[in-house]
């Protein structure tokens, strides 16, 4: 690994260093969807398959938005909104009524992630939706020392993503709703036993886990752009990213994002036939050898 | 056991019990079961409706169309086949593996890249007979499940699921990406099946009863396996790992040991499957089929052996048919909200549902079907 | 909305075929035609305007040829080439069709020329499929393509680049089958020319993020040439813009297609003054073009879910379909004896395309035109495809001599 490091900054330091910040940010995208991803996981053992089509939806509905008002932070807000609720109606009406019965919710979530593409398949047709970044962070950000220029809105993804991770810590660990989600996490049924509303509790983490796979959608929207399809991606990178992190840790998903997105990149710009394949074989071996990922504890 | 033991054991999970007891003892694997002189427990096992489904199976082609019995009829079997596998380890060991279609897709480029997908299309197909090739197919398919397995059976259950949807995805980016030996995007053409003492396999007929034989096979295997020592520990492996590890039991290797074997069938089902489609290709390996595998396995329920085959009879015909009917544009939308409905309000699938209709109208011979 | 206006027009044809068809009606029986395309997944736009496309061809004769109905059989794929093959063998088989079209995507496209040798008696004509394979390798003599390939549609591209004083380039392309032959069909003329192009850069079909290859770009490459398609395109020019990137373009034909062109965002500017190679250019003013152009845009308003101008798949399935209109018409109608004649007469024909003559090679494959154009913007600040030149006559062999001539692949050809 220093070997690379030490040929990659002696070979081309600027191809080196540009695909490294390239990595952090697309981590920084992965974070945030694989975020609510693996927080609902960790309280509700809900493998949410449909969080990739969450993903497409908020990206639309964020397209929307940023055409008729031309902002994109009311992009932002409507894709995390309007996944957060389309995240509430499927939890009070559906999930609620299956709880504990792990192998059929997630059934049901592939056959909500089945339904949901070609609805928005049928809406929105296969044409390419991208939304423009906004003004402030259109084009490149120029005269950085070695990188010569870099991507404004690429940038930006860092600190969005660092945000995002501080704020859900926070959440998690300052509020009482936080507290109540990390109980769960630690034990279920000693939290339902202690006079929680379980009910109230798993529909607002699953609203946010839904949220904050549309505000992922928004901000891949201008990136990476939306068409049918990166519903699949996006939710196979989760998966990817809490496998390596481990299941229903946040800071696992902070990890498992920066191996993935440095993975991808690098592997990208040194050998791209492979870049796939390479991921891939990065999962086998945390699987192999830490079987519940590098940060996820025995169930 | 009678039939109306044998109907209640297959649609709850109460009369498996029943089940565990009795006649594991002269029951031979696979088609061997099919001759009943030697076996008499088997025979009684057999009941009325077995023998007719059997015989309208057998008669089929007489009376269907070339086209029905190849595209529906043989169709429905490979696929069945391969949903037979997940069913297997889904209904009966409760690991609900994704890989399923990854197994058959490994054995089906294993035909066409060890046997005679034609020398003039790529230089990768070694050409060797067939018989080799699908033998070597069918084990290396075995193998690699059984890895699949290993990989994934030391994460508790849930994990499963995405664990083998995530290995089955990266296998098909293995074949898209690479082309010394999955010859990348393309994948194999004209991998056909071969001309057998002058029978070519190829034709509707022949094919028919080669995917019928085999899918019997499959059912009749797994339905034995259920009696064996083996399927009984797997069984009480997937209600209770704690204590059957308690018993001595090892719990991994009988997990491992049940990839393995629902390899097997996924294999056969593989290679039936690309022997169908004469081709082979990322796409075949990919995440829509991947997830059709599983849609087939739930619409026909995982309880019993025959539920993927039914769910791979309407599978097919939904999906042959539905430009017919409706928009072909929305045949995911239907074969989604159908799945959903399968899933929300019969669990145990369409089998489920027979079960729950009869019990309804508690007339066993109604004309409901 | 588009079903219905598909809907009245299918009954207002029926009308039509109604009328014209009485006259004749005792000369024979309907002609079925089954037609394939891809609705579903990615590709399901360009699929539903490959069946405009072909429909148009059938509407122009009033659904009638040499007396007989045309009845037009539909099905779906999802551009995977089993499904291709089902949805084949149900059109053939159970809906007994006489004369098949399609499919859309390269690898359906060999998938269903395979099926096409186990039905000797039905005639094969492509969609709009374009894998230089599917009539170099194994050809069938029931399958027939009118269209030129990924190879052919490149050809006088390389010249351009050069004309614009670009010696050395950098290639981006998806990698598969498609791209090879587009970047196959550049390269055999650029590198002959004395252009060099010291990398390549393949990327997976469907990647998305395409930062790390931009960073790759040399500084000492005068143009980059991108074929890239749908998604991957729209990602790749807002990323490279995103990133300062400023060289010159040279375009696939799937590029700057109508969809890049017309995408649901910012217009981008830079793709101003990009050249590509496509069997269809939107501004070609030939009479025979626009009459093309005008029809469709009468039969598919822009609120029915078409595009303002016709595709590429809208013109490549017309084209087909009119091929097999046309042979049916100089044999009168006659499929007979396994359809003998009316493959000839597909064989022999000389048919009259909206972009010019097509012919047929003796592997069944069209020589014919591809447009060099140039991104340009009009007055209201659209972008369109300008012509800058008409190269007729291409082969598959792309002008070489027959040994001498390899299919394109990751490698091949190279002159770095």
């Amino acid at each position: 690994m220093l070997a690379f490091i030490a040929w990659g900054l002696w070979d081309n330091e600027r191809l080196f260093l540009v695909t490294l910040l390239n990595g952090l940010t697309l981590a920084s995208l992965y974070f945030i969807v694989a975020a609510g991803f693996t927080l609902v996981f960790g309280l509700m053992r809900n493998v949410n398959l449909a969080h990739g089509s969450l993903y497409l939806l908020g990206g639309y509905l964020g397209f929307f938005t940023a055409q008729y008002t031309g902002s994109w932070l009311l992009a932002l807000a409507a894709g995390f909104l309007g996944a957060a609720l389309v995240g509430l109606v499927i939890q009070v009406s559906i999930f609620r009524f299956m709880q504990g019965d792990d192998l059929r919710q997630t059934l049901v979530t592939i056959g909500l992630s089945i339904v949901i593409a070609d609805i928005l398949l049928w809406g929105f047709g296969a044409t390419v939706h991208q939304i423009d970044a906004p003004a402030w962070l259109s084009g490149p950000l120029r005269d950085i020392p070695l990188l010569k220029a870099y991507s404004k809105y690429r940038l930006m993804l860092l600190p969005i993503g660092i945000a995002i991770g501080v704020a859900l810590w926070l959440f998690l660990n300052r509020t009482r709703v936080g507290m109540m989600i990390r109980a769960g996490v630690d034990d279920r049924a000693m939290l339902s036993a202690s006079g929680v509303n379980v009910n109230v509790l798993f529909a607002v983490t699953f609203a946010i886990g839904a949220g904050l796979a549309g505000f992922g959608g928004v901000i891949g929207a201008v990136e990476l752009s939306m068409v049918p399809g990166e519903d699949v991606r996006l939710l196979l990178a989760s998966l990817i990213v809490v496998i390596i992190g481990g299941m229903g840790s946040v800071v696992g998903a902070a990890l498992g994002a920066t191996i993935l997105g440095l993975a991808e990149t690098y592997g990208l710009a040194y050998a791209p036939t492979y870049s796939v394949v390479f991921t891939f074989v990065i999962l086998v071996l945390v699987l192999a050898f830490r079987p519940r990922g590098f940060l996820g504890r025995p169930a | 056991m009678s039939a109306a033991d044998w109907r209640n054991a297959m649609n709850s999970g109460v009369g498996r019990a029943a089940l565990l007891n009795r006649g594991q003892t002269a029951v031979l694997p696979g088609n061997r079961a099919l001759t009943p002189i030697s076996l008499p427990r088997f025979w009684e096992h057999i009941g009325v409706r077995h023998v007719v489904v059997l015989a309208f199976l057998v008669a089929y082609p007489w009376f269907a169309t070339p086209f029905f019995t190849f595209q529906i009829g043989a169709q429905s079997l490979a696929l069945g086949l391969i949903a037979l596998s997940l069913t297997f380890l889904g209904g009966y060991g409760g690991m609900v593996s994704l890989a399923q279609m990854t197994v058959a897709g490994i054995a089906g480029y294993g035909v066409a890249i060890f046997g005679a997908a034609s020398a003039a299309d790529t230089a990768i197909s070694l050409g060797w007979p067939w018989w080799v090739a699908v033998l070597i197919a069918v084990v290396i398919a075995t193998v690699c499940a059984a890895f699949i397995g290993w990989l994934s059976v030391r994460t508790e259950g849930i994990y499963t699921i995405m664990i083998t949807l995530a290995v089955g995805v990266a296998f098909y980016y293995l074949c898209l990406q690479n082309y010394s030996v999955f010859n990348g995007f393309q994948g194999f053409q004209r991998v056909h099946a071969p001309t057998v003492l002058g029978v070519n396999l190829r034709d509707p007929l022949p094919f028919y009863y080669l995917a019928l034989f085999w899918s019997l096979a499959g059912y009749f295997f797994v339905k034995y396996l259920l009696r064996a020592p083996f399927g009984i520990a797997l069984q009480g492996i997937r209600d209770n790992p704690r204590r059957m590890n308690a018993l001595g039991f090892n719990v991994t290797a009988h997990r491992v040991a049940a990839y393995a074997v629902a390899g097997v069938m996924a294999a056969v089902g593989g290679v039936l499957l690309v022997w169908y489609n004469g081709l082979i290709g990322p796409g075949s390996v990919g995440t829509s089929w991947i997830i059709n595998i599983l849609v087939i396995a739930v619409l026909g329920g995982m309880r019993h052996p025959i539920g993927p085959f039914l769910g791979a009879i309407v599978f097919v015909v939904l999906q042959t048919f539905a430009i017919d009917v409706f928009d072909r544009e929305r045949f995911n939308l239907v074969i989604g909200v159908v799945f959903l409905v399968i899933v929300l309000f019969s669990p145990d699938g369409l089998l489920g549902w027979w079960a729950g209709l009869k019990s309804r109208f508690s007339t066993p011979r109604g004309g409901v079907r | 909305m588009r079903k219905r206006t598909f809907v009245r027009t299918l009954v207002g044809a029926a009308v039509v075929a109604a009328f014209s068809g009485m006259a004749f009606a005792q000369q024979g029986k309907p002609v079925k035609i089954g037609l394939l395309a891809t609705l579903e997944g990615p590709f399901a736009a360009g699929g539903a305007d490959g069946m405009r496309g072909a429909e148009l061809a059938i509407k122009q004769r009033n659904g009638v040829v040499a007396g007989r109905k045309i009845e037009l059989i539909k099905a779906s794929s999802d551009a995977k080439p089993d499904v291709a093959v089902n949805a084949t063998r149900k059109l053939v088989e159970q809906d007994k069709v006489d004369i098949m079209v399609g499919p859309l995507s390269g690898g359906e496209g060999i998938a269903v020329k395979e099926y096409s040798k186990t039905q000797p008696g039905i005639t094969f004509i492509n969609g709009s499929s374009g894998a230089q394979a599917t009539t170099l390798v194994n050809p069938s003599p029931n399958f027939f393509r009118f269209n030129t390939e990924g190879a052919q549609w490149m050809v006088g591209l390389g010249k351009a680049a050069l004309d614009k004083g670009y010696k050395r380039v950098m290639v981006i392309a998806e990698d598969y089958a498609f791209p090879y032959s587009q970047v196959q069909g550049f390269m055999s003329e650029y590198c002959r020319l004395g252009g060099k192009v010291p990398v390549k850069a393949w990327v997976p079909l469907g990647g998305k993020d395409y930062s790390s290859v931009i960073a790759r770009i040399p500084k000492d490459v005068d143009a980059l040439v991108v074929v890239l398609g749908g998604a991957d395109a729209v990602n790749f020019l807002n990323q490279y813009e995103a990133a300062g990137g400023d060289k010159p373009l040279v375009g696939g034909s799937i590029t700057v297609s109508q969809d890049i062109l017309n995408y649901k965002g910012k217009r981008r500017d830079s793709l101003v003054g990009t050249i590509a190679g496509a069997p269809i250019a939107d501004s070609y003013d030939a009479p025979e073009f626009k009459q093309f152009v005008a029809d469709y845009q009468k039969n598919y308003p822009v609120s029915s879910g078409a595009y303002p101008s016709p595709s590429l798949f809208a013109l490549v399935y017309y084209i087909n379909m009119k091929a097999a209109l046309d042979g049916l018409e100089a044999v009168k109608g006659d499929l007979s004896d396994g359809q003998k004649k009316y493959r000839e007469a597909l064989q022999k024909m000389t048919l009259k395309t909206p972009v010019g003559d097509v012919k047929l090679d003796a592997n069944r494959q069209a020589i014919g035109t591809t447009f060099i154009t140039e991104v340009v913007k009009d007055k209201q600040g659209n972008l369109f495809n300008k012509v800058l030149r008409k190269v007729d006559g291409i082969d598959q062999m792309l002008g070489m001599p027959k040994e001498q001539f390899q299919m394109g692949s990751r490698d091949v050809p190279n002159c770095p």
